[in-house]
């Protein structure tokens, strides 16, 4: 079955860099970078990684850092709520903007 | 392998390193099957190894190893299974064993050792002064019992207490744990695994020395596990992806002979169990074994060899930079 967001294209990522290849090296350089050991550790940055991977719905993002994850020792248990944190996030966004509605309720309401 | 045509092959890489063919440089350790018997069924077992199995070592071939090990001055014996214990000529060989001087090393899945049967093996073992590579996937019972069945984390937990009570994990009798991924993928880094083990396991009360990470090997039921859940291409090309060229000259090949259930002679435990004997003119037999053809004969490869020169490197002591 055919699928906009196929696995095998994460392969392709580096592809991207083609026509901007001095931006494509300045990129992985920095994305390499950020994912070394340092304040945080390899395994809590594959973590953060996952939640956020999940904030934004990146489909190629949940593969890489589900196995980074994985790779890097973190549990099902740690990955799952890291997940969580990521949709407490997500939606407690959306609710507290209903402080925006109550403030156009209470400025258009007699 | 099937659907794998595309990835660059093992002996092409080493071409590219300039390693081709790969060579043994010396015979170090002397490693022996006992044979595919055991009271587990492991999903990633790559021996296939199972109570219904029926290969076992002779006391006729452990006979033939010994001499070898003792004739050629070879300084270490790892001995290795299915569960090795099921063997009955187990007890005789380790006693063999303890009465060189050579170290012994016994594998085990750790359950076997709370068996009715089998319980005296941990007092032999600890007089005998062998270090221990016991077998441990996880340090949640989730993970390892998903893998190896119900109850053989809390009987993994016992076996390791009864080792520790014998002074195994601490002094000169050591307990070493060897970790596999629970999948697809790749072990973590070990050390910072093995703090991670450390902390678990002494939740537990049990104590161990150092723990090995392996790469699951894309052979016997991991390789079946691939194949049919889809995962046989995106693992190998991962393995691919993360060959480390600077593990290569460290390959437990160069330095470890392989001996199966029959005498049969094998670069690697897993070369064994895809029926690829030591094939480059030199014997292939315990009884003709010849150190000058086999201390620097060319090593059969193939695709799964990048198990072992994956990221930080893998063997049956860990990883290998």
């Amino acid at each position: 079955m055919d699928t906009y967001y196929r696995p095998e294209d994460l392969h392709k990522f580096s592809s991207v860099g083609e026509h901007a290849p001095r931006l494509w090296k300045k990129f992985s350089e920095w994305y390499a970078e950020v994912f070394k050991d340092g304040a945080l550790d390899e395994k809590t940055k594959a973590i953060v990684a996952l939640a956020v991977a999940h904030a934004i719905q990146c489909p190629y993002c949940i593969d890489a850092y589900t196995r980074t994850c994985l790779e890097k020792g973190a549990t099902p248990e740690e990955m799952t709520e890291a997940v969580h944190v990521a949709s407490a996030i997500r939606g407690g966004a959306s609710l507290v903007h209903g402080v925006q509605m109550k403030n156009v309720i209470e400025k258009i309401s007699l | 392998m099937e659907g794998l045509e595309g990835l660059r092959s093992f002996d092409d890489m080493l071409r590219e390193s300039g390693l081709y063919p790969l060579r043994a440089e010396d015979v170090r350790i002397l490693q022996m099957n006992l044979g595919s018997l055991c009271n587990q069924s492991c999903k990633h077992c790559h021996v296939e190894a199972g109570p219904k199995r029926v290969e076992l070592m002779s006391k006729d071939v452990m006979e033939c190893c010994l001499r070898v090990v003792d004739e050629h001055n070879i300084g270490c014996v790892d001995i290795t299974g299915g569960a090795p214990e099921m063997n009955p000529h187990y007890r005789w060989l380790i006693e063999e064993c303890a009465r060189s001087n050579i170290h012994l090393m016994v594998r085990t899945n750790l359950t076997i050792l709370t068996r009715q049967g089998y319980r005296d093996i941990p007092e032999l073992l600890a007089r005998s002064g062998a270090e221990v590579v016991a077998s441990l996937p996880h340090y949640t019972e989730g993970i390892t019992d998903r893998i190896r069945g119900r109850g053989v984390f809390k009987a993994s937990m016992e076996a390791l207490e009864v080792l520790n009570s014998l002074g195994y994990g601490e002094g000169e009798l050591e307990l070493n744990i060897m970790y596999n991924s629970a999948g697809a993928y790749l072990p973590p880094p070990q050390k910072r695994l093995e703090d991670e083990f450390r902390e678990a396991l002494s939740r537990h009360g049990v104590r161990f020395n150092k723990l090995y990470t392996l790469v699951n090997m894309p052979v016997g039921r991991f390789f079946s596990f691939l194949k049919g859940s889809g995962n046989l291409v995106p693992y190998m090309q991962r393995l691919v992806d993360s060959c480390n060229r600077d593990t290569i000259s460290a390959l437990m090949c160069r330095t470890t002979l392989s001996v199966g259930w029959d005498g049969t002679l094998y670069d690697c435990d897993f070369n064994q169990m895809l029926s690829l004997r030591c094939n480059s003119g030199a014997p292939y037999h315990i009884r003709d074994f010849c150190m000058e053809e086999l201390k620097h004969r060319v090593i059969t490869t193939g695709p799964h060899c990048y198990g072992c020169t994956a990221g930080s490197g893998s063997s049956c002591t860990g990883e290998t930079t």
